[in-house]
């Protein structure tokens, strides 16, 4: 008995979307990367699912290419957060408002 | 079987991402994240895609969660204050993700008319395949994206830097008030650096 494709792409919505909330109203920087993690994941389990309905290897490869760009994403953020948190002493994106006009 | 393992990890992710999403403390975040790509991982095997499946525990919840949790280390983050976001936001948040839940609920539905998976042979899931693919057809994908991982690498040791001896990275170029003007990363006695520029082995010692 093999579960149908559809289950997945349901499971995949549902992390998006728990993805989506976390990443609109998480204020910590850290917690908004993870969301968005979590909504990268989604997509890949989307593009996974696919994968093996069209019985094909071009989704499994798009997803392979998508975590390198995932880690890549994560490293440069968290650098990035790292240098903020030398100036602001802080994380909470309610206050970077440095370009804020 | 099958359809066991799915229920069983699926509802796993489902409560790990929800913990993920509504858990004050960032480590717990973290750490149920890795929870949460574990599973996707064995739902990834569950589609006949083994080599991602470690990939994932590999990359994902090997080294990226480990970066995460230095960062989290390192800056000393603490629980967030739940004061100052009112009801309003949350509330438009959480409607916009209930309204791309429910469009991709209806595509997946109205597209349910599809053929039936075919069953997996040990040549759909073999990695040789995919390894003659990954190498032949999208070779220049590979390499581009082997490229942005140099830039990344880099582009992560600059921004992350300390300031350097000569102080190039000033710190009053902002002009907010009220913040200390001390490096928090720097732990030493004296948080004010010496004017004058030193000889770069003595910032390693």
């Amino acid at each position: 008995m093999s579960v149908p494709i559809s289950w997945y792409l349901l499971l995949a919505a549902a992390l998006f979307a728990i993805g989506t909330i976390g990443a609109l109203t998480r204020r910590n920087g850290i917690s908004i990367f993870l969301s968005i993690e979590l909504m990268l994941n989604a997509a890949n389990l989307t593009l996974v699912a696919y994968a093996r309905q069209m019985d094909q290897r071009t989704g499994q490869l798009i997803v392979f290419f998508v975590m390198a760009v995932a880690a890549a994403e994560a490293a440069v953020g968290l650098a990035l957060f790292i240098a903020v948190f030398r100036q602001r002493h802080t994380i909470d994106v309610n206050r970077m408002n440095l370009m804020r006009w | 079987m099958e359809t066991l393992i799915f229920a069983l990890f699926a509802a796993l992710a489902l409560v790990s991402a929800i913990v993920v999403v509504t858990h004050k403390s960032p480590i717990y975040s973290t750490l149920s994240l890795v929870l949460a790509l574990f599973s996707t991982a064995v739902l990834y095997v569950l589609l006949g895609a083994p080599f991602l499946g470690a990939l994932q525990i590999l990359v994902y919840a090997g080294a990226l969660v480990v970066l995460f949790l230095f960062v989290l280390m390192l800056l000393n983050v603490q629980k967030e204050e739940t004061a100052h976001a009112g009801r309003g936001p949350q509330l438009w948040t959480a409607i916009v993700g209930a309204v791309v839940f429910a469009g991709m609920m209806a595509l997946v539905f109205w597209r349910s008319g599809s053929p039936a998976v075919t069953p997996l042979t040990p040549e759909s899931v073999s990695l040789k395949t995919l390894a003659a693919e990954l190498f032949t057809r999208y070779l220049l994908p590979f390499e581009i994206v082997g490229l942005l991982l140099l830039v990344a690498v880099i582009g992560a040791t600059v921004a992350a830097r300390k300031p350097d001896a000569l102080g190039r990275i000033e710190e009053h170029e902002y002009v907010s008030g009220d913040e200390p003007r001390t490096d928090p990363l720097k732990s030493g006695p004296d948080p004010h650096r010496p004017s004058v520029a030193e000889p770069a082995y003595k910032e390693a010692s």
